[in-house]
Order: C-alpha cells, then structure tokens, then sequence
C-alpha cells in the first residue's frame, strides 16, 4: 500500500489553533486564580494567530487536501476570518461578566477555542464525515458552554434541552447523510454532485435522504418549526454564553448549508427550494410575531433570530450566486449586529444584576446617552432601518428574491419585517421616553467600550461603505 | 427464502421488538437490558452486512462496556418513573400522528423501488475488513480521526469542568504530614511534683 502525505498547508489555521487551545487547556493549571487574565489573553492571541494565518492563505486560491474531505477557498477563507472576528469580541464583552459571577475560568475559553476549532472545521469541510465531525465539535463544546454556571438551574435545564434536541438533530442529519451515502458510494460533497450529473432520474430516495439532511440543518439553524430549543438556550445560558452561541454558530451554520444543499445537493435545487421556502415563511411569521410578547430582553432576541433565519434562508433558496452572496453577507452582518445587541446586555448587567429584562432599559437615554445611541443604531440594523446596514442586507437578500420572480415571498418578507420592527423600536421607546427605573452603576471598561462603541459605528459605517464587504462575499461565491 | 434471510427476519424482529420494550417497560433497569438485547441484534446484522469488525465492536464496547456501566448508573439513582410519564396522554395524540405521518411516507418511498439499486458482490473469504479499516485509518481519514480525538478531548474538558468542585469545608488527611510526624507533635511530657504523702 502507498501513503501520500496529505497537504497540510490548508489546515494551518486548524492545527494552529488546536496547539494553542492545547497550550491554554495546559498552562491555565498552574495559573492562581488572580492571574487568570492570562488565559483570557492566551486566547486572543490564539484568535489572532488564527486570523492571521487564515489571511495568509487567502490568495492561495482553491486548494483540497486529506483525499478531497477538506477545502480551502475565498469563501472559507472570508468566514473563518469573521468567526476569530467576531468570537474576539464576544470574549471581550464577557470578560467583566464572567469576573463578577465566579465562572471567569480557563476552561470557559478552552471551550470556547475548541467550539472555534469545531466551526473553522464545518467551514471547511468538503466531505459529509468532515463536517458532521465539525459540527459535533461545535455541539459538544456549546453543550457545556451552556451549563457552565452549575449553580444556576435555569442554565442547566438550558443545557439538557439543548442536548436532547442537538442529539435528535444529529441523529436526522446522519441518517439523511447516510441515504446519500448509500445512493451515491461517497461521502466526499465533489464525488455527491458528480452522483447527482449522472443519474439525475433516481431522484424518489435522493429527495428522501434530502428531507432528512433539510431537518438536521433547519434544528441546528433554528428554523421553525425546529426552533423549540432556541428561546430557552438564549434565555437560560449566561448572557456572555448567548453571545457566543448566538453569533458565530451562525456564521459556521451558513457554511455548512452552503457547502451540503448548494456544492453537494445543488442538482436538487429545485427540490429543496420548496422545502426552503415553507421554513423561511414559517421562521418569518412564528420569530416576528412571537417577539412582540416578550418582556424578556434575551428571549426577545432569540426569536429574532429565528425571523433573521427566514431571512437568510431567502437568499439561498433564491438559488443563484447573487442570492449566496447576499445571504453571506446577511449573516456576517447579523453576527456583527447580535455580538453588539447582546454586548450591551452585558455591559448594563453587574454583580446581582442581569439587566435581561426590557424595563432594565428604560431611561437608557437619561443615564447614559453614548450607550444608549449605540444600542439605537444596533436596534435599527436588526430592524432594517435605512442608514444602518441592516437595511443593505435585507435589501440585498429581498432582490436576489425578485430577481428569481418570488414575488409573493419577497412582500411576505417585507411585511414581517414591518412587524419586527414593532417589537425593535419599543426598545428604543423604552431607551428614550420613559422614566429609568433602576439607578444600577454601568461600569466602565477602556477595552469594552472601545470595541462596542466600534462595533456600534460599524452599523453606520458599513451602510455608506457596503460595496468592500459585498464584493468579498460575491468573489468568494464566485471563485 | 435463503438462510442468510432468515437470518436477517430473526434478528431484525429481535431488534424491532427490543428497540420497542426499551421505551415501553416501566422498569429503567428492564429498558437498559432490553436496550443490550437491542445492540446484540444489531450486531448480528452487522455480522450479515460482513462489517465483522464493527459487529465485534459493538458488541465489545457498547454492550461491554458502556451499558453495563449505564446499568450501574440507573441502578444508583432513584429514578421516579411516575414524574417522567407525566402528560403522556396530553402527547399522545399529536405525536402518534406524526409518527404515523412519518411511517407511511417511509413506507411509500421504500415501496416505491427507489432503493432496489441490486445487491452488492459479497467480499472473498481472504477479504478482512478489519485490515482494510486499519489501512486507511491513520492514511486516508487521518483528519477526521484527529478530530475524532478533539472531540473526546472537549468531552473530557466538559465533564470535568462541569462536575469537579473543590469543597472548602471538608476534612482530609495529608499523608505526607502524617508520615513526617515525630514524637514532639503526639507527646507531651509534663513535669509534675511528686505529691508529697503525709
């Protein structure tokens, strides 16, 4: 038998960070308990080693290695780059948070890089085993996450639904994989879609193993109606938790759609376009109006989710390259936005003080101006206010709807959006005309605000500026 | 009918039917025998499919090793079956219909002939799968392996950082101060006068 050394050079950024996450795993042990800002800043500098050797393969150009099961393109390349992105923020905004509630450990960020690792893997994975195995990762490293808090039951109740429902999850996403598997004799997603050029006719058990794949998917991305689990994750987890959970996972789970339903399964489009669509109509109508009744802040933001799921979904089942990179673009820019959203509920909250209910924000404007027209421009780009780049992006998904004549489905979308922006507005009533109703201290952080007062800007910046942005993601559909 | 069918009808009831008990019996321990009956068949069927070796391993780790620990595990808790079962009934309805939706659209696909794509040739008898497993194990699937271990690296990583606490308020012995200790620390001699007798 012959062995041929697998080209190592794409997977740099994957054993990069699995050696670091080793070394902080290693060296949080001997570290007292005072010195634990050492672990923090291990690992961003493990993020930023990531990012940088990610970039440095950046004009490699399309390049697959380990038998064809792993690939490192422009569209890998952009993604990875915003998941370091955007986990480096979410570990900025929890670092407070996690001090003041006594879970401010090493294991908390070793979690946290090897749930990177597990997403830098879906993104590029390029065989179903390669990403199931990813995404098992990513799973298994959120599972914990959630619990982290032992001493809170509400987390742990978080956690075991999360479990139940991922495992399920798993479970539908394999057994669809498996069919596939059996069809085509391959797991690799290039040998899939050659399967798919030659016998196009045997479609009855394809579609049968699709409908399992569009499951598994639609859990893990919290599309209705597999959205069971995401309210009570957001609200149960520790909000520093939620950020993580909420932001870059969505990201990695963009990827994963784009590389099983568009590279593998994309000779099905016109059989998973209609299952697409029933998710982002239900996802649009249950996420907006369900929001309305929360009176919980972090609640409120996952069924937002769910609605900005619909939206995503839009621009893939729009089936062109226009549509992908739209929704590209679309969940960058969600994670961008929902990293600062959720940033703020951290900055608000102390010791003994969660500032996870709407009326925790009341008076907002009065105690703290600066802050308060941060979360004013967040809340307008969830809702798609023109002048935030909320806006852009809605607007570019609801063209690569039009363009495909889903006419119907684009005004479907537009309505929605006019009742989530109901429930995205009241925050900024609450924040601007109403009375405070607490006097707790907003404590203050040079590095915190720093990159939420960046991160806030980023929502106008990007607005005036989309085109550097927009034309990353069509390059990186297009290449 | 050949053997080799009989065979797979045999075991393949076997698992039906065990699968079933495990969600069915009231007892846990019952459920997690019945769910080692359930591994053994599969196993079986394995055996015909000529997966010899994951057969074995099924066999050897999950019946083994996971079950009977899982075993010791339900033995352990006192686990109150009344409160599980609570709102059976009030589920009952919706999720029987979409089981039965389900069912029989399984039923229609596979009827249908969508999988009749032809037996495969059996393997020689030389042919060991365990040989060809180990081949492209650490060869061609090294990555996946690699994240095989990570990933019971971060269940390792969870476990621990979810269950260990230090306790401050326990009493324990240091052995090493027990063994260092010299007469001084456990006798005190006190010098006393005699009393006097009158």
């Amino acid at each position: 038998m012959s062995f041929a050394m697998p080209d190592l050079i794409p997977v740099m950024p994957e054993i990069a960070v699995l050696a670091m996450a080793c070394v902080v795993l290693l060296a949080d042990l001997f570290l007292k308990d005072e010195q634990r800002n050492v672990s923090y800043y291990l690992a961003q500098l493990t993020l930023l080693i990531g990012l940088l050797l990610t970039l440095n393969l950046a004009n490699e150009g399309s390049r697959l290695s380990f038998g064809d099961s792993v690939i490192n393109d422009q569209m890998a390349t952009l993604l990875k780059s915003f998941i370091f992105i955007v986990t480096a923020i979410g570990f900025v905004y929890s670092r407070r948070y996690l001090k003041e509630r006594g879970i401010f450990k090493g294991e908390y960020y070793v979690l946290g890089l090897f749930g990177v690792l597990g997403m830098m893997v879906m993104v590029s994975s390029y065989s179903f085993l390669t990403l199931y195995l990813g995404l098992e990762l990513l799973s298994l490293s959120q599972y914990a996450l959630v619990a982290f808090n032992r001493d809170s039951s509400r987390a742990s109740e978080a956690a075991m639904k999360y479990f139940v429902l991922g495992a399920i999850a798993s479970g539908m996403l394999l057994y669809g994989m498996s069919i596939l598997y059996g069809m085509s004799g391959s797991l690799d997603i290039i040998e899939v879609s050659n399967y798919l050029i030659r016998e196009l006719d045997n479609d009855v058990a394809l579609i049968f193993g699709l409908s399992f794949v569009i499951v598994g998917l639609a859990f893990k991305l919290g599309a209705v109606p597999f959205h069971m689990w995401l309210p009570d994750v957001y609200q149960g987890a520790p909000t520093s938790v939620t950020l993580y959970v909420g932001t870059a996972p969505k990201i990695a789970a963009f990827a994963i759609v784009m590389r099983l339903l568009v590279e593998g399964l994309g000779h099905l489009h016109g059989d998973w376009q209609g299952m697409l669509i029933i998710l982002a109509v239900l996802s649009l109508t249950v996420g907006n109006f369900i929001a309305i009744a929360q009176t919980n802040i972090k609640r409120m933001l996952a069924y937002s989710t769910i609605s900005h799921v619909g939206f995503l979904l839009l621009g893939i089942l729009a089936g062109t390259s226009q549509g992908y990179a739209a929704s590209m673009f679309y969940a960058i820019v969600y994670a961008l936005t929902a990293a600062g959203a959720f940033g703020m509920i951290l900055l608000l909250a102390n010791k003994d003080f969660e500032a996870e209910e709407l009326d925790d924000f009341k008076g907002l404007g009065e105690r703290h101006p600066w802050f308060a027209f941060l979360m004013l421009l967040l809340m307008f780009s969830m809702a798609g206010v023109p002048l935030t780049v909320g806006f852009y992006a809605k607007l570019s998904v609801l063209s690569a709807v039009v363009r495909v004549e889903l006419y119907w489905l684009a005004i479907y979308a537009v309505l929605m959006s006019v009742v989530g922006a109901y429930y995205y507005l009241r925050v900024i009533k609450l924040m601007y005309f109403d009375k405070p109703l607490t006097n707790q201290p907003i404590s203050q952080q040079w590095d915190m605000n720093l990159v939420l007062s960046i991160n806030g800007l980023l929502m106008l910046v990007l607005f005036f500026l989309p085109g550097g942005l927009m034309s990353l993601c069509i390059k990186a559909i297009n290449f | 009918m050949t053997f080799q069918q009989l065979v797979f009808f045999l075991f393949a009831a076997v698992t039906t039917l065990s699968a079933l008990r495990v969600i069915t019996v009231r007892n846990p321990v019952h459920a997690a025998l019945f769910l080692v009956l359930t591994f053994f068949s599969c196993a079986a069927l394995w055996m015909l499919l000529e997966a010899e070796f994951l057969a074995i391993a099924l066999v050897l780790v999950y019946v083994g090793a996971v079950m009977v620990l899982f075993l010791f595990v339900v033995m352990m808790l006192d686990i109150n079956i009344a409160r599980l079962r609570e709102g059976f009934a009030g589920y009952l309805p919706v999720g029987a219909l979409v089981a039965l939706i389900m069912v029989s659209e399984m039923v229609l696909v596979i009827v249908s002939g969508a999988f009749d794509t032809g037996a495969p040739e059996p393997a020689p008898a030389t042919y060991s799968n365990t040989e060809a497993l180990g081949e492209v194990l650490y060869t061609d699937y090294v990555y996946q392996f690699e994240i095989a271990a990570v990933i019971l690296l971060v269940a390792i990583v969870a476990a621990i950082a979810l269950t260990l606490r230090r306790r401050t308020r326990t009493k324990y012995q240091n052995p090493a101060q027990q063994v260092s200790v010299d007469r001084d620390d456990r006798v005190r001699l006190v010098k006393m006068k005699p009393e006097e007798r009158d």
